[in-house]
């Protein structure tokens, strides 16, 4: 708190402004979903529910809803037990090559998704698996489990192994130290990491939109609608289901976080 | 059946977790074999492939891909201006990117960090953090709209009797963005050391999404071309897996050096 009360007030005008530049955009989709005019044009002519009724009618957004819930749901399930067993393995253990299992994590997310799209697609048309759910869902999966990962071995080298050593000491069999200790006090990092998983999932289209084969998720019916006139009142109110159930996780996982590192809010 | 077989198992449960406390390397095995095994097998066995394919070629005339390993490929890619053009324009827009994201972020963060009491600063550790992790494709959309001609930004520019920047000049917007970088030279001496590993471990990610994306630009570039539109409608539209899986090639090797780079300078503790 040391600094001019100039560079404080500059600072605060900053934060402000680059707030505004992230959430304009998105403010905007939310008001031109609620707008009579089917053009998105400022300002909004009027409000109306009319495009939240079409979109609960059309089968095609509840199927893409519904796939990308599958998808997420997947992705997440097989992010956690990958990321969760490589956390202990990294945490545990020296080994040869300890190193290289994080960077191997970190991977799928750090070569740009293009790259990832169409090595698994091509693997996929090799070995001739049909594309739909299942490679979503291994596609997600293989950028997800980092999350977790990141999320368990962060936790794990914050506690104590002394809880565990003394369960041990006490009688407690490794399932047993397992189930009563170890999870407990990971239980609220898996929770965070999962539900990034979730969020990294259910918004994901560069990838997917190459391993989905004619089926589609949320983000792809966004995307093959957004330039159809006629959808674009429907567009934004997809936009805006998309924006809840991606942000809801993201916000209960960092809630979740700080919570556990007693961080008061 | 089941009653004799129920004492059983705890007794076979404890034997088992005996034997895996008096073998840790057993223990390391099972928990490191499946994420592993599948991170190596479906991910690196995947770019294995792809690589692979970038040697084949594809035969337009008969649609099929002739497995012969050939240069011909990366022999095209370097000939052809439209593949060097796109394929600089892309690195150059991710450089731009990066850089922008890492001067708009930078007063944010020393705000956070310097002068915001602790509840602000969760607030904005939670803002900041909530549009990164969700709706990327939703927030380009966005973008669109508010740059679309008629809309938002015109209307808001137009009592100054300006309007808005249109749809094709997103690199106007970058190098405006850009020019903030030559700013502060006690910024660059004093607080950058301090802070460039964690801003390169951050510009990993902002730097390749940029070089892959193909969804970004056919929503607000008007139809200019990047790497990742190229490699896209090869695979799809046209079907030639081989010169895509060659193009790609492009992407892989500057995040693999942008990676080794990024090791040098300890960013990897940041990560």
């Amino acid at each position: 708190m040391e600094r001019s009360p100039t560079v404080r007030l500059m600072l605060r005008l900053a934060t402000a402004a680059i707030l505004l530049f992230i959430y304009l955009p998105i403010a905007l989709i939310v008001v031109y979903a609620f707008n009579t005019n089917r053009v998105p044009t400022w300002p909004p002519a009027g409000f109306t529910l009319e495009w939240f009724g079409r979109a609960a009618q059309s089968a095609e957004i509840r199927n893409s809803l519904a796939l990308s819930i599958q998808a997420a749901v997947g992705a997440t399930l097989v992010a956690l037990v990958l990321g969760t067993l490589a956390s202990f393995a990294v945490h545990r253990f020296a080994f040869f090559g300890r190193e290289t299992v994080s960077f191997l994590v970190i991977l799928p997310i750090a070569l740009p998704g293009i790259v990832t799209g169409i090595a698994l697609a091509t693997a996929f048309k090799t070995i001739g698996v049909q594309f739909g759910l299942i490679t979503i869902v291994v596609a997600h999966a293989t950028f997800c489990v980092v999350t977790v990962y990141n999320n368990a071995i962060a936790r794990l080298r914050r506690t104590s192994r002394s809880l565990e050593e003394a369960s041990m000491d006490l009688g407690a069999d490794t399932w047993q130290t397992f189930r009563y200790v170890t999870f407990p006090s990971l239980r609220t990092a898996l929770l965070a990491g999962g539900l990034l998983a979730f969020a990294l999932s259910f918004d994901e289209i560069i990838v997917t939109l190459l391993v989905a084969g004619p089926q589609q998720t949320l983000p792809i019916w966004i995307f093959n609608n957004y330039l159809r006139p006629n959808q674009a009142p429907v567009v934004n109110v997809v936009a805006l289901l998309a924006i809840a159930l991606s942000v809801i996780p993201v916000y209960l996982a960092s809630r979740i976080s700080s919570e556990a590192a007693g961080v008061p809010r | 059946m089941t009653s004799t077989a129920q004492p059983a198992r705890p007794a076979l449960a404890r034997r088992l977790a005996a034997a895996l406390y008096r073998h840790p390397r057993l223990q390391l095995g099972l928990l490191l074999g499946p994420p592993l095994g599948a991170l190596v097998i479906a991910y690196l066995g995947a770019l294995l492939l792809l690589l692979i394919n970038a040697f084949w070629t594809y035969d337009a005339f008969t649609g099929r891909v002739v497995t012969q390993p050939t240069l011909d490929n990366f022999a095209q890619i370097l000939s052809t201006s439209v593949f060097r053009d796109v394929a600089l324009r892309t690195i150059r827009t991710a450089a731009a990117v990066t850089i922008a994201d890492a001067v708009i972020a930078f007063p944010i963060a020393y705000f956070m960090a310097r002068v915001a009491s602790r509840r602000t600063r969760n607030l904005l550790i939670v803002a900041v953090v909530l549009p990164l992790w969700s709706g990327y494709l939703v927030k380009v959309y966005a973008w669109r709209i508010m740059l679309l001609n008629g809309g938002f930004l015109d209307s808001a520019l137009s009592p100054f009797g300006l309007h808005g920047p249109g749809l094709s000049d997103v690199s106007a917007w970058l190098v405006f963005t850009d020019l903030g970088a030559r700013a502060g030279s006690t910024f660059r001496r004093v607080i950058l050391p301090m802070t460039l590993p964690a801003v390169i471990a951050g510009s990993i990610f902002t730097f390749s999404l940029t070089l892959g994306d193909y969804v970004t630009p056919s929503l607000v570039a008007g139809g200019t071309q990047f790497i990742g539109n190229i490699v896209f409608e090869n695979i799809g539209v046209v079907g030639n897996t081989p010169l895509a899986a060659a193009y790609a090639c492009v992407p892989i090797a500057v995040m693999v050096v942008y990676l080794i780079i990024a090791r040098r300078t300890g960013a990897f503790e940041s990560l």
